[in-house]
């Protein structure tokens, strides 16, 4: 099972991707809620916001003990923000990878932009990319394998168990990031559906918060 | 603006889903609710509760102002524009702010037309007490809706009104049947392509705030269990007695707004809430919700 941690942000559209991949996922809540996880997920959102949420109820070092035991971890944009070791003008906040990052690199919404890579290790065929307000990664550590460079900063990075990408899958009709981080959560994530789903929408992540689940 | 940009801008108001949007009127202020866990800062020179007390002609804020807070924050920045006046929201967008609320809280400057967003890069966010006015802004070009509820009152119940409202429409247009969905968007000055898209995905297609006279963390955590994707928090904050605690205990309740203990705990020991203002108090000629169409 993979959890989504629920404090703010984009939560439901990663659990809309792991169901499309027939992945079992659960919504992260408290430190009790990640008990039997192979894998976490930190999405995007204002890492400020997560990071005070964290703190609040404890679920920081719940996370650490968890990767202490092997539960791997991906953070997308603001969750990679909270996973570096060093972020620009800030104190750390997890430091599980090491890496440098610095918050909203590229300007103000209007610097928001979609592009496309290949990246051989996650895809065959290239990806597509989703960036909004997003860091940079300016650097990373010995021992941190860079998935993605762009001109002059790193766009995904990895060690065996942590991974980090500035840009949003979960945005995209795309699942092979969330197919990546399943197996290397030691999960089956088959071949079905194909990596770019069809039948996935900007708003696939409305079927999560449908009125009728309103009171 | 293309089809892509709208989408990317659909997608910023996403990533605040279950957050805080504060109302700042300074540095100092924006500085402490992005240290509360606020998703986005509003940026204006007073408050809603101070419009309303002052009165005059409110109109977009001073862009030293909102340019001062851009720099002090990494959080996104939001700043309003009046109701029509699409030459403000073109000196926010030259600023490159992050999202322009097209407001009834300052006076609007059209009576006929509000903004048409289409021709913009930057998202709008947009308020609406019901399902036409909401679909209507979407149509509009707006990428995120909120409730008007009534701003500076530190009242929710107009908020609650617009919400119950809204998710009732939807309720009906899910039940009836396709035929009488013509006959229900004419009555409610739905653009029917609009109405089709709530049928299909059983919610507005864009997210939701709550806005409007909210002032403690149960108001929050009820609008949110309304089925609102997040809130506003204007001067509910500011014009209590401890805005930092206040903050952090809206933040808290927000993103634990299905666990009462949780809610209880952020209640305690905040000091004294903004004052409140009765709804039927307020002449009618004031209420600012009913500003725009």
């Amino acid at each position: 099972m993979i959890g989504v941690l629920d404090l703010q942000g984009d939560v439901v559209e990663h659990l809309d991707h792991l169901e499309r991949l027939g992945v079992v996922a659960r919504r992260v809540k408290e430190p009790s809620h990640l008990h039997d996880l192979k894998g976490l997920i930190i999405p995007g959102g204002e890492s400020t916001c997560l990071a005070r949420l964290l703190m609040i109820f404890g679920i920081d070092a719940a996370i650490l003990e968890a990767y202490e035991r092997g539960v791997k971890i991906w953070g997308t944009c603001a969750g990679a923000i909270l996973l570096a070791t060093q972020i620009v003008g800030e104190k750390r906040y997890l430091g599980l990878i090491d890496m440098e990052i610095e918050r909203n690199s590229f300007g103000s919404q209007l610097d928001s932009f979609t592009t496309a890579a290949s990246i051989p290790k996650v895809s065959s065929e290239p990806v597509p990319l989703t960036f909004i307000r997003a860091p940079k990664i300016r650097s990373v550590g010995t021992g941190v394998e860079i998935l993605l460079q762009i001109d002059d900063y790193i766009a995904a990075a990895e060690t065996a168990g942590i991974l980090a990408t500035v840009f949003h899958p979960e945005l995209t009709n795309n699942l092979a990031f969330h197919r990546y981080f399943s197996r290397k959560c030691g999960l089956a994530a088959g071949e079905s559906p194909p990596l770019a789903d069809p039948t996935w929408t900007p708003t696939s992540w409305t079927r999560h918060s449908r009125v009728t689940s309103a009171v | 603006m293309d089809t892509k940009r709208y989408e990317l801008n659909v997608q910023l108001a996403q990533m605040l889903k279950g957050g805080v949007i504060m109302d700042v009127t300074n540095v100092e202020q924006a500085k402490i609710a992005e240290d509360a866990g606020a998703v986005a800062v509003m940026a204006l020179e007073r408050v809603p509760s101070d419009i309303r007390a002052q009165g005059g002609v409110a109109r977009m804020s001073d862009p030293t102002m909102i340019a001062e807070i851009k720099r002090a924050v990494s959080v996104p920045v939001m700043a309003k524009a009046r109701i029509g006046h699409f030459v403000e929201a073109q000196v926010l967008e030259a600023m490159n702010i992050d999202y322009i609320d097209e407001s009834e809280v300052l006076t609007p400057a059209d009576e006929e037309c509000h903004i048409d967003k289409t021709k913009f890069a930057i998202p709008f966010v947009c308020g609406a007490r019901n399902l036409g006015e909401a679909l209507r802004r979407i149509a509009e070009g707006a990428a995120m809706i909120r409730t008007k509820g009534e701003a500076g009152t530190g009242n929710v119940v107009e908020a609650v009104r617009h919400m119950r409202t809204m998710n009732r429409e939807i309720r009906q247009l899910l039940s009836m049947p396709l035929e009488e969905v013509t006959g229900y968007a004419k009555a409610n000055g739905i653009p029917y392509e609009q109405a089709l898209k709530v049928r299909e995905l059983g919610r507005l297609p864009v997210v939701n705030f709550a806005a409007g006279g909210l002032a403690t963390p149960a108001d929050a955590a009820l609008m949110m269990q309304l089925g609102c994707d997040g809130v506003f928090v204007g001067s509910g904050i500011f014009k209590s007695a401890d805005p930092a605690k206040r903050a952090r205990a809206i933040v808290k309740a927000t993103a634990y707004f299905r666990d009462p203990l949780k809610i209880l705990e952020a209640s305690m020991d905040l000091g004294e809430a903004m004052p409140g203002l009765e709804i039927s108090a307020i002449p009618e000629n004031q209420l600012l919700a009913g500003r725009g169409w």
